[in-house]
């Protein structure tokens, strides 16, 4: 059982100023993520948390390249990295065999894999370390959210703690507090969406297992007939068990110990030592709210959208709508960008969490049909999977999470010049592996949470004029940070001459931008996509900058 | 312009109904049920064009759901 208490700093003096510019309710992974990325930005933050302790059992388990590159801007990148698993390879049996095997196939030349496995907790601690040293923002524990009023320009919150009650104010509260948020029900909002009638068993299992580091799902294994079953390895020897029960099954007798013990050891052997660590017994459903903005407050992670627990999309997207909302609010608040740019975030993040429903809702009508008919074509599927690989892009077990390209925000500027490269505006961005005045760096490490220009020299000679305007709009009302990329070698002139300058030494920047010399693409504070030219224009700049930060600019003559 | 073929296109239709009747002698309902979705996942690979299948299915549809 992992239930830390949290270290933490002294409780608040009661004397203490009793308005922040954003409270943050809940301190999950999303919670701490949004207090974290604020607190870089210099937004003076208050988390508050109900309780003070880390997440029971594993949880999310599953952590997707994009969401490590989040990480990693947030500075906990590599703790997860060194103490999680990565995995590449999948299986998929049915009943006593091995119908085939997947690999993620990353491609060289990223930083980070397509996955790790990690405990919640230790995302949750790893976090929370970073949090102590982060003096914009400070965290309440057992300071629990009892009501929330929405006022002309800030939000009213009344807090219960230990000691009592008090009041807090806020410009902005963000709700980071689960599917069944608390606040949601405060203010008279839902989610609405489909209840899925299943069961699931999970189980943490710590045991010493020559099994590969894999991701193993049985559809109907002879020791769990008629159900699916997934093993996932996760740090520290500890196995993640999923049972289907079905909807039939008795939550509370499945929780006990006897019955969770003899089910293991139907899949594993009674030989096999092994000591139970957490186990728990849930349904799920894919639900979502109307809005994901309601004035002064936004719901974010499972609050605003819950979808099945197939596909990792849960905690990924939760950290993903965190990053989407932070630069957007610090912007905000910094007087740099219009409050119209806060809508943007629900207009980007509603159709991720769309996609996020469609998919887990896919998976979940795979392995849990839902009519005869949908059993039989599922069964046909898994029969003709054995033989024929085409059949294997049928069968679901799981889409795994993939980033959100936001492709029809208006914060796009919209292409004007051909490009043949699998990212167009509203694209993450993508990471490639880079030389500079150092040594060897990873390009997402050096775009950070700012606007970045990334210029593609190619060969091209270092150039005074080019170079001032480059670092000219460092120097705009918001700034952007110039990085120059060159072909092998070329980078040290431009650095000369001022420029965050690199060597593309693997050419693999100008592959996956599909970069000729002159191309610039301009990067969000989330790394996403704004717009892309093959020339550099200042005012082209200028244009796609005041468009992505929601504000509306006159025509300026050419 | 439509993507699915309706017009005759299969040169022996006798051969081909008498072969897919064929194919389920002796088995039970179940294993007949089991056949024609392996045959139609076999199908629409074969067929791989979307839209295709997702005119095949309509008019497929019309007729079971109002007969």
């Amino acid at each position: 059982m992992h239930s830390t208490p949290i270290g933490h700093r002294r409780p608040p003096e009661p004397a203490s100023e009793q308005r922040c510019p954003v409270i943050v309710v809940g301190a999950g992974p999303v919670g701490l993520c949004a207090a974290l990325d604020l607190a870089q930005q210099g937004v003076r933050t208050l988390l508050l948390d109900e309780d003070a302790k880390l997440s029971e059992g594993s949880r999310a388990i599953c952590f997707a390249k994009r969401t490590l590159e989040i990480l990693d801007r947030l500075g906990v990148g590599q703790r997860c990295v060194d103490k999680g698993v990565v995995w590449n390879r999948g299986k998929v049996f049915l009943h006593d065999r091995l119908l085939y095997q997947f690999d993620l196939l990353p491609e060289s030349g990223h930083k980070r894999p397509a996955f790790i496995n990690l405990q919640q907790y230790y995302l949750e601690q790893f976090l929370i370390d970073r949090l102590l040293d982060a003096d914009e923002v400070e965290a309440r524990w057992n300071h629990k959210v009892v009501a929330v009023a929405q006022q002309a320009d800030q939000v009213l919150v009344t807090v219960e703690t230990p000691d009592g009650r008090y009041q807090v104010e806020g410009s902005y509260l963000l709700a980071c507090d689960g599917s069944r948020s608390p606040i949601r029900t405060m203010l008279g909002l839902e989610a609405r969406g489909q209840v899925f009638r299943d069961r699931f068993l999970i189980a943490d299992v710590k045991m010493e297992a020559e099994f590969p580091t894999e991701r193993w799902f049985w559809f109907d294994p002879p020791f769990h007939p008629g159900q699916s079953v997934l093993l996932h390895r996760q740090a520290d020897n500890v196995w993640r068990i999923d049972f289907q029960l079905g909807w039939d099954a008795d939550p509370e007798a499945e929780k006990q110990p006897e019955r969770v013990i003899a089910r293991i050891q139907a899949m594993l052997g009674a030989d096999r030592p092994f000591s139970l660590e957490w186990v728990s017994v849930y349904t799920f459903r894919c639900q979502r709210m109307d809005r994901f903005r309601h004035a002064r407050v936004f719901f974010v992670g499972d609050s605003a959208h819950q979808v099945s627990p197939f596909g990792a999309r849960g905690a990924n997207s939760g950290i993903q709508d965190a990053d989407n909302l932070v630069w957007k609010l610090a912007l905000v608040l910094r007087g740099e960008a219009p409050d119209v740019l806060l809508d943007s975030y629900e207009a980007e993040r509603m159709p991720a969490a769309d996609e996020n429903i469609l998919n887990s809702t896919r998976s979940t009508d795979f392995i849990t049909p839902k009519s005869r008919v949908s059993r039989v074509f599922r069964d046909a599927a898994l029969q003709l999977a054995e033989r024929y690989p085409f059949a294997r892009g049928i069968v679901n077990s799981g889409r795994l999470s993939l980033p959100h390209t936001y492709a029809d925000t208006t914060l796009n500027t919209p292409d004007r010049d051909g490009f043949a490269a699998r990212l167009m505006p509203g694209s993450p961005a993508l990471d490639a592996p880079l030389q500079g005045a150092g040594g060897a760096v990873w390009l997402v490490d050096q775009l950070g949470g700012r606007f970045c220009a990334a210029y593609f020299a190619g060969g091209v000679p270092a150039d005074d004029s080019l170079a001032a305007r480059l670092l000219g709009l460092g120097r705009l009302p918001v700034p952007v940070h110039a990085l120059v990329i060159c072909a092998a070698g070329r980078a040290a002139p431009w650095r000369a001459a001022g420029l965050a300058a690199f060597d593309d030494t693997h050419g693999l920047f100008a592959q996956r931008y599909d970069a000729t010399p002159g191309t610039l693409y301009l990067l969000r504070p989330d790394q996403h996509v704004a717009a892309r030219w093959r020339h550099f224009e200042v005012r082209a700049v200028r244009e796609a900058l005041a468009r992505v930060t929601g504000t509306t600019i006159e025509a300026t003559p050419a | 312009m439509s993507a699915l073929n309706t017009a005759a296109n299969i040169s022996v239709p006798d051969e081909f109904y008498q072969a897919l009747i064929e194919a389920h002698r002796g088995l039970s309902d179940e294993q007949s049920e089991l056949l024609n979705a392996r045959l139609i996942l076999l199908f629409a690979n074969h067929i791989g064009d979307m839209d295709v299948l997702r005119e095949a299915l309509a008019a497929a549809r019309e007729g079971a759901a109002n007969p």
